[in-house]
């Protein structure tokens, strides 16, 4: 299987990529909307500001190709802010369109912790999650963000608390997201990698 | 549930292999950063700072090799710092793996340089780190070129202008402290701490385990930083934590 890693170029791509490439398969990273058309297995990796995403997104017209593949059922994983951009929003950019694959809009933490929110942190499953198989319920995941998504949608399948709650893992039939790095979490980061390449096989 | 309270090992390099020494000075030899980074990964490290201390241009490319061969190593976060002054210096280190930049000197002399940063890798990548001396005032002084230049610039003042300019941590390290084993700087790092929003990752004086409960429960610290005691294997990571656990302090036990 060759997974397809789309680079808008964000820092992340390359220890992502590297996360891939140890669990044996094959990786492309790529920013052409012909080969994001092409593929059978997305992953979005982003990581910093959020206009920086959803510019870089439409510059490259990575927008349609992306929202097809989606509705083709293709396997999607979004990471940290290729999770955010699902909503229709964020505060982040407010004036920038998200792709409104999911209602709600991205919001920033409240100030009464510290933020970013940096550095390794717990879940709470509220639903039965493909990603987290096999993974112990007390699994550290490292988060570095200060804008969260909203938990109280049924993609939600784990949330996250630091200042508030947020979803911190989505699964919505073949679109996935998570809040935190997994390519920078461990074993358990490793695992949850590796339930969505099952997922997508 | 928590934030667990993050143990970080540093590798203090001349760009190639990883050298230690008290108050900045008297260098020596120990180790080779990759088999110590392949070591703190296993051992349960939450996150990996690498620096290059003699940053000088012609090792660039040597210490960007250094940066690559270390991340290869890595499931954990990794920060990377030293000599870098540009914008593009910090996406070589970046694209070499890295997923913070640490800033110092080069931020004193340029605070410009913070908002560059930020702004193009966001603030939760970009690390100002501060060498901190402590006045007769009860004050702190920023010191820069690893400890020896003096600046006129209020420990406090500057890591606050730094996260408005940006930086999405702060390194503070205790230059009274650093090498002498005799413990992080609570003082220092509770004021720092309390006076900025964003994280504070305590460095200088580490030997043992009581350190670094005191600097989480009395410091306000959200990290502690060590070197030469993670790799003199006096202090070992996994003890470390559950010693920390055992007295209520939210750590990362790694299954």
């Amino acid at each position: 299987m060759i997974v397809t890693l789309i680079d808008y170029g964000a820092g992340n791509v390359t220890s992502v990529a590297r996360a891939l490439r140890r669990l044996g398969v094959e990786v492309a990273v790529t920013n052409s909307p012909a080969e994001i058309a092409e593929a059978c297995c997305l992953i979005l990796p982003g990581v910093g500001h959020c206009a920086a995403l959803v510019t870089a997104l439409d510059k490259h017209n990575l927008r349609q190709p992306i929202l097809d593949a989606i509705s083709h059922e293709v396997p999607f994983l979004g990471i940290c802010l290729g999770l955010q951009v699902f909503y229709t929003a964020s505060d982040e950019a407010p004036e920038l369109p998200g792709l409104c694959l999911l209602p709600g809009r991205v919001s920033l933490l409240p100030n009464t912790v510290k933020l970013p929110h940096m550095g390794w942190n717990q879940l709470c499953a509220t639903r039965k999650s493909r990603l987290l198989q096999g993974i112990s319920p007390d699994a550290h995941f490292y988060f570095a963000h200060s804008y969260a998504a909203p938990h109280n949608g049924e993609e939600t399948v784990a949330t996250c608390e630091h200042g508030n709650e947020f979803t911190a893992v989505l699964e919505h039939n073949n679109l996935f997201g998570v809040q935190f790095h997994p390519e920078k979490s461990g074993s358990p980061g490793t695992q949850l990698l590796r339930n969505f390449l099952k997922v997508a096989a | 549930m928590s934030l667990a309270h993050r143990i970080i090992p540093c590798l203090d390099t001349d760009g190639v292999r990883v050298v230690k020494g008290v108050h900045f000075e008297g260098l020596r030899d120990a180790g080779d950063p990759v088999a110590l980074a392949a070591r703190y990964n296993a051992e349960g490290a939450d996150e990996l700072v690498v620096l290059d201390i003699a940053a000088s241009r012609d090792n660039r490319p040597t210490f960007l090799e250094t940066i690559r061969r270390v991340a290869e190593q890595l499931a954990i976060p990794l920060s990377a710092g030293g000599g870098i002054r540009s914008l593009e210096d910090a996406r070589g280190v970046v694209r070499a793996g890295a997923d913070k930049v640490t800033v110092n000197t080069s931020a004193v002399e340029r605070p410009e340089l913070i908002n560059e940063l930020s702004r193009e890798f966001g603030a939760q990548a970009v690390v100002l780190a501060i060498d901190a001396k402590r006045k007769t005032t009860g004050r702190w002084e920023v010191r820069v070129r690893g400890g020896r230049g003096e600046t006129a610039l209020d420990a406090q003042t500057w890591a606050q202008r730094g996260v408005e300019m940006g930086a999405g941590e702060i390194l503070l390290t205790s230059m009274d402290r650093d090498g002498t084993q005799s413990g992080f700087d609570i003082e220092l790092t509770s004021t720092i701490s309390r006076a900025v929003s964003v994280p504070v990752i305590a460095s200088g004086g580490a030997k043992v385990a009581q350190h670094f409960l005191d600097v989480f429960h009395e410091g306000a610290a959200d990290a502690a930083l060590a070197a030469s005691i993670f790799h003199d294997n006096t202090q070992s990571i996994r003890e470390l934590k559950t010693f920390l656990q055992q007295n209520s302090i939210a750590v990362r036990l790694p299954c």
